[in-house]
């Protein structure tokens, strides 16, 4: 045995725990009681996740390497780490009630989702190319499957199937790309290609690294790689579009942003520019679309489609404040997404789901605690000042235009406008629409819970951020060096 | 720099071959459309089935459980493909490499005994 192989599993300790509980989960599961015991997964790969988060954000602790460099455990990835936990547990608890309502509870689906945490986990700690394509590829696969977890409904079908083939190309530009970077380089460490990269990039290598982009942008959903977006949202059941809003954004981004800076470091000029263009795109056309939506479903996508716009302006911005904001950005979205999907899981008409946005007039006036929080939550996603949405774009925009990028912070402010136009209409409709059909009185307490925690979190972030910004400022000081 | 030019000029032979590729692809290609005599009849253009007429569409719905058998079958051909440089480099490799596998085979086996127990290996 090599002497230092103990000290590489102990630093992968929270990744082989979570794919031993899901192998345990599948095989413990199929050979008992199978879906009868799903309730019971949902809530145990809950705790379990919730177990790590904590280890990951309060027993870890330094840069520790494993495997040679191929693995990367520092602050910057536990921060991503403990937010996709805690994101992956919420939603489970979220959708346990939803799912065996609507005959969707399978024992596959908290295995699938702790699958895909697994894969997440591994993204953002990449060190190397193929640990960066493992990991994506373990979290796309289990996604892919989820998405289509309603077989008999021909839009959740077609979601994943949707999401599979536009997955598989995006994963087949991101390897392209990787293999351009290898042979330009000559090694799959980030360490190494940093290196290579130092004095300037060659055209080959430039193609490289606008491909691995490009991949990853698919993964994030920035346009133009948005086009799967709306649809798989539409067509996913509502916990499983919950999960796509949340967690794998965060490891998206996380796993972005160490590629840009880890191997790319040494080269910001050549790919700025492209996430410039990226971030415009994205934020206006996110902006713009969302305007048309009259299924919440989809206007949630164009809206995280937006959200990720500016998420990519902080990672634009090349800079140290910039992966901060970035950072904070991801992680009061994630927070106001939770919220938003807890409102969205309650909105009920004799126990169907109902995604129609005009379903909510009246809503001001027969369930006011419930109206107030979604409007807090809207306020925030919009970016009205005093709720914690504002200072996530305050940040990011102070990071951009400390790098001199005026005009973008321009567009982003005339976008941010136009995107308030939606989210303030949602509010008018719940307000001073038009009556709806009554929806079902009785919201789940998880729900109404989380709905509640996610709205007091966007006022109460403002005194204090719970420690988030000074973990960003912490994991953004390990990334930029 | 002198290092990353040997490695790349390794990599000369892939780019003779994609060339030829390339040359040989649009050759065919283009013969097909510049030389062959095209006169097309119905009988010429429509679908030959052994002398007598087409029974039915070739878009036919296939049983879903081919796919899953032939899913099934890339898993452990897979598999294959990783023991065979494995068991032949097993002199040199380590205790690490040895467990590396039996991790890998274990997984593997995990995924088996679900799809096992699963049913999807009957066909009723």
């Amino acid at each position: 045995m090599e002497p230092n192989l103990q000290a590489d599993l102990a630093v992968i300790l929270p990744e082989i725990v979570l794919a031993l509980f899901a192998m345990a989960a599948l095989i413990g599961a199929v050979y008992t009681k199978k879906d009868a015991l799903a309730p019971v997964l949902v809530w145990l790969t809950a705790a379990v996740m919730a177990v790590l988060a904590v280890y990951v954000g309060a027993v870890e602790s330094g840069t520790h390497m494993a495997f040679g460099g191929i693995f990367i455990d520092d602050d910057f990835s536990r921060f991503a780490k403990f937010t996709i936990l805690i994101a992956a547990a919420v939603v489970l608890i979220m959708s346990q009630e939803y799912m065996s309502k609507h005959g969707l509870l399978r024992f596959e689906y908290p295995v699938l989702i702790c699958l895909a945490a697994v894969g997440m986990m591994v993204m953002v700690s990449a060190g190397d190319l193929m640990t960066l394509y493992m990991g994506l590829e373990l979290q796309s696969l289990a996604l892919y499957v989820v998405a289509a977890l309603r077989r008999d409904s021909i839009k959740s079908t077609e979601a994943g199937l949707k999401y599979f083939v536009l997955g598989a190309l995006s994963s087949g530009l991101l390897l392209f790309g990787a293999s351009l970077v290898y042979g330009y380089s000559g090694t799959t460490l980030f360490s190494g290609i940093i290196q290579t990269t130092q004095d300037g990039v060659s055209i080959g290598m430039l193609f490289g690294v606008v491909l691995v982009i490009s991949g990853l942008a698919f993964k994030v959903s920035a346009v133009p790689f948005h086009m799967w977006t709306p649809d798989v949202y539409e067509g996913s059941p509502t916990p499983v579009t919950a999960f796509f809003a949340t967690a794998p954004k965060m490891a998206a981004m996380a796993l972005f942003a160490r590629v840009l800076y880890d191997a790319f470091g040494g080269a910001v000029g050549d790919w700025q520019q492209v996430l410039v263009l990226l971030s415009v795109a994205s934020m206006l056309l996110g902006s713009i679309a969302a305007i048309g939506q009259t299924d919440i479903k989809r206007l949630m996508a164009y809206s995280s489609i937006a959200h990720m716009g500016y998420a990519l302006m902080g990672l634009a911005a090349g800079t140290e404040a910039g992966v901060e904001a970035m950072l904070v950005y991801l992680a009061i979205y994630v927070t106001m997404n939770v919220g938003a999907f807890a409102f969205i899981l309650s909105l009920e008409r004799d126990g169907q789901p109902v995604t129609d946005i005009k379903a909510m007039g009246g809503m001001g006036a027969r369930d006011p605690a419930k109206a107030m929080a979604m409007l807090i939550l809207l306020f925030s996603m919009g970016g009205v000042p005093p709720m914690l949405g504002f200072f996530a774009k305050f940040a990011v925009f102070t990071a951009a235009i400390e790098s001199g990028l005026y005009w973008l912070t321009v567009i982003a402010a005339i976008s941010s406008v136009i995107g308030l136009f939606y989210y303030l209409r949602l509010v008018y409709i719940m307000y001073f629409g038009e009556e709806a059909e009554e929806l079902d009185h009785r919201t789940q307490p998880v729900l109404w819970g989380f709905l509640m925690v996610s709205a007091a979190a966007m006022v109460l972030g403002v005194f204090n951020m719970f420690g988030v910004d000074t973990a960003a400022a912490a994991a953004a000081a390990t990334l930029v060096h | 720099m002198s290092v990353l030019q040997d490695l790349l000029r390794e990599y000369l032979p892939i780019l003779v071959f994609l060339a030829v590729a390339v040359v040989i692809a649009i050759a065919l290609a283009a013969s097909a459309i510049l030389i062959a005599v095209r006169n097309p009849d119905p009988e010429k253009v429509s679908a030959y089935e052994c002398g007598f007429n087409a029974f039915d569409d070739a878009r036919m719905k296939f049983d879903i459980r081919f796919y899953l058998v032939s899913i099934l079958f890339i898993i452990f051909d897979l598999e294959i493909a990783f023991l065979f440089p494995w068991a032949t480099a097993f002199k040199d490799i380590s205790m690490v490499g040895f467990w590396s596998m039996m991790i890998f085979l274990g997984v593997l086996t995990i995924g088996f005994a679900y799809e096992w127990k699963k049913g999807a290996l009957e066909w009723e």
